[in-house]
């Protein structure tokens, strides 16, 4: 096992998270993908932190740990604005929320 | 004497015309007139008696002060002088307006605009009077414009008259056509000397030789003759004597005033005010030979006319020919000799006339008048008087001494021998149309309507007055002029025989023409065609003068057409450039090009760039990634 092989799951890993925010309508799934990509930046850095020269220093679960913090406020705000949407809308389909466009 | 003193002597009929044109009442307007009048003929007086202590040698004393600064140094004084000259001439303007004043009082009582009438008068008085004393030739102007003005005004006072109305006109324009060449001559003296002051201590235009010439003539020739146009305009001197006739139409005091005594003399005074310019120049004889022509001619028209005012009207010219020749042949005491006494004897024949077509109940054609004498003992007796003076009646009369002078003036010079004929020639004239007019006024029967009556006591007085200067002032004056203006008394009894002759001989032949005829009914012998007509001079200046205007006319109109068409192609041409420039350069170029096209663009360019902006979300996180990607690719490149 390699770091090729880390990293190239996390790009797979990337691009199922991106593939998903392209192309699903649900805005709590495309919220999923968005939390599948984050993870991914997280396997990089905890594979170039394992095979980095001093691993003892901490610094990849270090930057990870607040990554993972930071993405549990960002879906509680995100899961939020999403009701708050649904409320609005009365749905979550992302492509019928076209209000931003000029009319 | 000083400045205000003499100042005076105009402002004060000036002030009672300022003063009357307010008025309403009649008889009040009269009076302040005639006490301005009367208070101007005592400073006159006092002026003339300190003129006349001044020798013919002496400088004349002169008040000038500063008027005009043209550039730097050319200064034009407005001021007054006092020689013998204006001091005779203000008197007698003065005396002789005061009689016509008083006169008048009584001629217009029952005119409604009376008060206008003294307004005029006055202002006549006042720019006739500053004629007279001024010392500055452009002054002058200014005061015989007034002068012209006021004869307009008083000539058509009775506007609603269509002949007074157009004889005003008449007298303006023509005198205007001889004030054009005064005008000119001002300008020229001005441009040749640089003052325009008649005394001026040695400097003044009159007394500094003048050497330039112009167009091959003398300056001071050419400026004299220009003066001399202005003097045959205003003195009704041939050939522009046609309007002083038709100005018979005014009252008649105004024909007394203006076209007996003063203004038609103010040509003769002007030539004798600019004397020493016309002996400089050479030009007498010129003022002699159309004083002559005039003379004779205007004498040969009164034979044959009829209205009582015209024949005196023509004799009036005839005088003023007279005049003429006096200045022209025998200098300044000899010309203004006979002015003064025509004056009075002039002013007395209009003012009888006045009284004689009162009488007759506005009657003015003598064939309608007739046995005058019995009902206006008066008026007839001071008429006589006049005519006697006219007709210079020898050793009894003004007239005599003047004409006499002016005759022997004309024989002592052997070149004008001449002149002195036809003025011999005139005077028999005279004598012959004054005896054929007092035989028709007061000869026989009256043959109007109306029973004549006597005029009122205000009217009879100024002919008595003037009656007795008619008579006597010849005598008392001959030698105090002579001895006071230049020109020297000569008594040769050859023309003392000649003048004899023909004022007799003009008598009696009148007599003999006009003796036992049915006057009234029967033909007038005198009375032909031409001379009716007034020799065609109004037929031939219709003809000649009136033609060459409604050609001039023509052109003119046509010129105005044409003028016409080239604005219209101006206006055309503007319209037109200016419709280029607006839809091409305007509506095109900068409205569609410039700024509507920039808006279009600016708003397609903002619909492309709002493409993207369709609210698409998941369009939006494309194009972040899209973004991201990009980002990734450069940060990559540059490393």
């Amino acid at each position: 096992m390699t770091l090729h092989h880390y990293l190239i799951l996390a790009a797979l890993l990337f691009c199922v998270g991106l593939m998903g925010a392209f192309t699903r309508r649900n805005a709590i799934v495309v919220l999923f993908s968005v939390e599948i990509m984050l993870n991914a930046a997280n396997l990089n850095f905890i594979a170039f932190w394992r095979y980095s020269e001093n691993p003892a220093l901490l610094h990849g679960p270090l930057f990870t740990l607040f990554a993972i913090a930071v993405a549990a406020a960002e879906v509680a705000v995100g899961l939020a604005l999403v009701i708050a949407v649904y409320r609005h809308f009365k749905t979550v389909d992302l492509e019928s929320m076209d209000t931003l466009r000029e009319e | 004497m000083s400045t205000t003193t003499l100042a005076l002597i105009p402002l004060l009929p000036l002030l009672a015309a300022a003063l009357t044109c307010a008025l309403q009442n009649g008889r009040r307007a009269a009076g302040v007139a005639i006490v301005a009048m009367l208070a101007s003929c005592g400073l006159a007086l006092s002026a003339l008696k300190e003129a006349c202590g001044m020798k013919p040698t002496d400088d004349p004393l002169t008040f000038d002060f500063e008027w005009l600064t043209v550039g730097n140094d050319t200064v034009i004084n407005f001021g007054f002088v006092l020689d013998p000259l204006t001091g005779v001439m203000a008197a007698m303007v003065t005396f002789v307006g005061l009689l016509i004043f008083i006169y008048s009082a009584g001629y217009m009582k029952e005119d409604e605009r009376m008060a206008r009438f003294f307004c005029y008068l006055s202002l006549f008085a006042a720019g006739m009077l500053g004629l007279v004393l001024v010392n500055n030739l452009l002054l002058l102007f200014m005061c015989w414009e007034i002068v012209g003005v006021a004869s307009y005004l008083l000539i058509s006072f009775w506007f609603h008259k269509p002949e007074a109305a157009a004889a005003g006109k008449k007298a303006f324009i023509v005198t205007r056509i001889g004030d054009m060449g005064f005008l000119i001559g001002i300008l020229l003296a001005f441009k040749t000397t640089g003052t325009l002051t008649l005394y001026d201590g040695g400097q003044g235009l009159l007394e500094l030789p003048i050497g330039a010439t112009v167009l091959g003539l003398k300056a001071s020739a050419m400026i004299s003759l220009l003066l001399f146009m202005g003097a045959v305009g205003k003195s009704g001197q041939l050939p522009l004597h046609v309007w002083l006739p038709d100005a018979m139409e005014g009252p008649t005091p105004v024909s007394a005033l203006i076209h007996a005594a003063t203004m038609v003399a103010a040509g003769v005074f002007l030539v004798a005010r600019t004397m020493p310019l016309f002996e400089n120049g050479g030009t007498l004889p010129v003022v002699a030979w159309t004083g002559a022509i005039t003379a004779l001619i205007a004498a040969f028209i009164a034979l044959g006319q009829y209205d009582i005012k015209r024949i005196l009207a023509y004799s009036t010219v005839s005088q003023l020919g007279l005049m003429m020749v006096g200045l022209g042949v025998g200098g300044v005491a000899v010309g203004m000799f006979h002015l003064l006494t025509h004056a009075f004897f002039k002013a007395l024949l209009f003012l009888g006339a006045g009284s004689i077509i009162h009488g007759c109940h506005e009657e003015q054609d003598i064939r309608k008048m007739g046995g005058i004498w019995k009902p206006m003992r008066v008026t007839s007796i001071a008429y006589l008087c006049g005519t006697a003076a006219l007709v210079a009646l020898p050793f009894v009369t003004s007239g005599y001494y003047s004409k006499d002078q002016i005759l022997a003036a004309a024989w002592e010079e052997p070149l004008m021998r001449p002149v002195f004929w036809i003025a011999a020639a005139a005077s028999l004239l005279t004598a012959v149309y004054m005896t054929r007019q007092c035989l028709y006024v007061f000869a026989g029967e009256y043959r109007g309507c109306k029973t004549p009556h006597e005029s009122p006591v205000t009217m009879t007085t100024p002919l008595v007055i003037l009656a007795l200067f008619a008579l006597g002032m010849g005598m008392v004056l001959e030698k105090s002029i002579f001895a006071k203006l230049q020109g020297k008394l000569i008594h040769d009894n050859f023309v003392i025989a000649v003048s004899m002759a023909v004022a007799l001989g003009g008598i009696a032949l009148g007599w003999l023409i006009y003796r036992g005829r049915a006057l009234g009914q029967a033909a007038d012998p005198l009375a032909v065609t031409p001379l009716v007509r007034k020799l065609w001079f109004d037929e031939l200046y219709a003809a000649t003068v009136g033609r060459l205007w409604a050609l001039a006319i023509v052109i003119f109109e046509q010129l105005n057409e044409l003028l016409h068409f080239v604005r219209d192609l101006a206006v055309l041409l503007a319209d037109r450039i200016g419709n280029a420039f607006a839809v091409g350069g305007d509506r095109k170029l900068i409205d569609t090009l410039a700024f509507d096209g920039m808006c279009n663009r600016l708003r397609s360019a903002g619909h492309a760039v709002t493409r993207p902006q369709n609210g698409f979300l998941p369009g939006y996180l494309r194009l972040i990634a899209l973004g991201a990607v990009a980002l990734g690719l450069l940060v990559s490149w540059m490393k």
